[in-house]
């Protein structure tokens, strides 16, 4: 795949944001600055990246890297059979990012997907609440720091008693 | 004696209690709760080749206020287990509840934060099925096990109804 | 002379309707929020996460062959696809080439459960519908392919079947000919099927013309599968992204042109037709070899009799599944989409070069097919729901996961 054009163009168009352009195993992935994912995103899909495949985040906390948190954007191009992965960093403090809802519907339930299990909030989206877990959860599940088993979530519960044969062995 | 006279050997004497039972066990009306994988193995049980219409419950009723048996096939999540409480609640007595499979009987391999580690915490159970999915042989002799409950159960349970 | 008649819109006081997550249409563990005006729904909100048990939590404590268990239970109703598409991407993540009879088996597999689940999905759609037989029918089917799934993995459902860098075991003797057997009978069930359902009024009238995506929509919407090829996008990853030697066969996309539930049923006939193409071929084609990669490369668990009947195996296979010891990937993540029976359905891994992955991320078809639903579901009969719901083919547990 040769998208070493496209990366030059982007590199000069925003030379702020570009932290990192790298290719391995065919496959492209750009690093950036979180605040200007809507920007880089609008870029590409107007430069034929016309499908976002995937949209999900990964929590840096024992893995390390720029920031706490990193969203994973996969872009697919239908025409030219094309994928590029980018990568936005978020960080701890302030776990905000543009919401792309506006460019693609899907990232909708995906970034609503991501707000529920790490946390991250996607500004200016239609309807940003828990999608996964239900409303009173407590917590963000997919954070490292978030215990497998939960925090007694799953014991909460009140116990339904057998009402007639209670007797029966 | 006109009676024995008229109906000549046609007669059977039996208990209300044993004739109510031997009805009830044979026409079970199941709930299905299939929520994940073993919801497609309660689907295969239904279809053609396994057949639960020869145990005499292949009347699926998908209101609660119509069946008697709960089949709870498939994970509880967190965010299910208050739906499936109500529609345990929901069924009229007398009522039984097969927990069918790995997951729903304890969790199974899901042994995290929003699975329930077994419906049978939370609501009472009568049989559980083993297996990942059981296979249908598996719950068919689950629900026989149901039938020989119904057969034993007495109508001075139903007095202590709180 | 005629008189004018001025026809109003009665206008009546909007209605809430909670539909599921128990109904059966539904199927099992949706929920959808309906905003009535009279029958027609104004607004659908749909509710997920009914069946969310957290999978990619518990992917980052398992090793990378434990996980192959855990993805069966994704999608239901073709698991052994699943089980390809993770193990794919694992290797992308390991660089390891599986040898290519590992390749065509997976492959044949591949095909096999897709014309399963296309079977059932139908056969789910026609009974939302009211016709019961078609699902009797495809579940016949249904169940001479889990046989099939028995003889070659030991289980029906939840089969397990690729390890990283493999397969769990090879084909057994004799299973071309029942596939054959299978294949044979799958082209018979699909003519029935086409028969009892192409020109019958009721099934026409409840299908044509609902639910309709646009292209536009389903590229917005991320739709793929057959849901995107009923609305006329050529796409399929089996071509444009050949993965596990798919290039080397022939058959065709099949791509629908209104992109309503009618034409979605009609894509999953024509793929069943295209799967049992495959199979075909697959089986004329099969290569003699190992399946598993060379045992040197510490990326394979010996075979189980090597474990159980000699020292070395069992010493081999400690150190393969003892912590800090065997399988560990380099540091990296990869990605790879293969085209499910639903649609793109990729594995993302991320590796800090542990034994377990540090985050295993799943792109589920059914939750990008599933958000169109709303969009499609304004302003039609609550009646269309069903048929839509089940035109769309959403798997809870890939959905919520």
């Amino acid at each position: 795949m040769d998208l070493s054009d496209l990366t030059t163009r982007l590199q000069e168009k925003f030379p702020d944001t570009v932290l990192e352009v790298s290719e391995e195993n065919d496959e492209v992935t750009l690093q950036l600055k979180g605040s200007s994912i809507l920007e880089i995103l609008s870029f590409l899909k107007a430069d034929g990246f016309n499908f976002l495949a995937d949209l999900t985040a990964v929590d840096n906390l024992t893995l390390g890297g720029n920031e706490r948190f990193t969203v994973v954007y996969h872009l697919l191009s239908h025409e030219r059979v094309e994928r590029i992965v980018v990568k936005a960093y978020v960080s701890e403090e302030k776990p905000l990012l543009p919401s792309v809802e506006s460019l693609w519907k899907t990232a909708d339930w995906q970034e609503r997907e991501v707000y529920d299990l790490f946390g991250i909030e996607f500004e200016s989206h239609p309807n940003l609440i828990r999608i996964m877990n239900p409303d009173e959860f407590n917590g963000y599940p997919l954070r490292k720091d978030f215990p497998r088993q939960g925090r007694g979530e799953r014991k909460d519960f009140p116990i339904v008693e057998r009402m007639t044969r209670g007797d029966r062995e | 004696m006109g009676l024995i006279k008229d109906t000549k050997s046609n007669i059977l004497t039996t208990t209300v209690e044993a004739a109510v039972n031997w009805g009830r066990k044979n026409s079970l009306w199941p709930m299905p709760f299939g929520t994940a994988c073993c919801g497609i193995e309660l689907m295969a049980v239904l279809a053609s080749r396994s057949d639960i219409a020869r145990f005499g419950a292949e009347a699926i009723r998908f209101s609660p206020r119509q069946s008697d048996l709960l089949l709870v096939a498939g994970r509880i999540t967190i965010k299910m287990m208050p739906v499936l409480q109500r529609i345990y609640e929901q069924m009229p007595e007398p009522k039984w509840v097969i927990s069918m499979g790995a997951c729903a009987s304890s969790g199974g391999v899901f042994d995290t934060y929003s699975v329930i580690q077994g419906v049978d915490q939370f609501i009472p159970v009568d049989v559980y099925v083993p297996g990942c999915p059981p296979r249908p042989e598996g719950l068919i002799d689950g629900l026989i096990k149901i039938q020989k409950l119904v057969e034993k159960d007495t109508f001075s349970n139903y007095s202590k109804r709180k | 002379m005629n008189p004018q008649v001025n026809v109003q819109p009665l206008e009546t006081e909007k209605m809430i309707l909670n539909f599921g997550p128990s109904h059966p249409a539904t199927h099992g563990t949706l929920r959808v929020i309906m905003e009535l005006d009279g029958e027609t729904v104004v607004k659908a909100t749909p509710e997920i996460g009914y069946l969310h048990s957290g999978f990619e939590k518990l992917g980052e404590d398992l090793d990378y062959n434990q996980y192959v268990t855990i993805t069966d239970r994704m999608n239901y109703l073709s698991p052994i696809c699943n089980n390809v598409a993770y193990a794919l991407s694992a290797e992308k993540l390991m660089d390891i080439e599986v040898p290519k009879r590992a390749r065509y088996i997976r492959l044949l597999m591949c095909e096999l459960s897709r014309i399963a689940d296309h079977f059932l999905s139908v056969g789910m759609q026609a009974v939302d519908l009211g016709a019961f037989t078609v699902f009797l029918y495809g579940f016949r089917l249904r169940e001479d392919i889990y046989d099939l799934f028995e003889i070659a993995t030991g289980t029906r459902l939840t089969t397990s079947y690729t390890r990283v860098g493999g397969l769990m075991r090879d084909l057994p003797d004799g299973f071309e000919t029942a596939v054959l057997d299978v294949l044979e009978e799958a082209g018979k069930v699909a003519d029935e099927i086409e028969t009892l359902l192409n020109h019958n009024r009721i099934f026409q009238k409840r299908t044509k013309g609902v639910g309709v995506i646009s292209k536009e929509d389903a590229n917005s919407y991320g739709i793929s599968g057959p849901a995107a090829r009923a609305a006329g996008i050529d796409w399929d990853l089996r071509i444009k992204e050949p993965y596990s030697d798919y290039e080397e066969f022939d058959f065709d996309v099949v791509i629908g042109v209104n992109g309503d539930v009618f034409d979605r049923y009609l894509v999953r006939m024509e793929e069943i037709r295209q799967s049992v193409k495959i199979c075909r071929q697959v089986l004329d084609k099969m290569p003699e070899g190992e399946i598993n990669i060379d045992a040197d490369s510490k990326f394979i668990l010996p075979p189980k009799d090597d474990v159980y009947d000699s020292i070395e195996g069992l010493i081999y296979h400690f150190e393969q599944i003892m912590p800090n010891r065997g399988m560990t990937p380099p540091k990296g993540e990869a990605y790879v989409a293969t085209e499910s029976p639903n649609g793109e359905l990729g594995y993302y891994i991320v590796s800090d070069g542990s034994r377990t992955p540090y985050r295993v991320r799943t792109r589920p078809p059914s939750l990008m097919n599933y958000s169109i639903f709303s969009k499609i579901m304004t302003g039609r009969m609550i009646s269309d729901a069903v048929a839509i719901l089940g035109s769309l083919n959403i798997i809870a547990g890939e959905l919520d996961r």
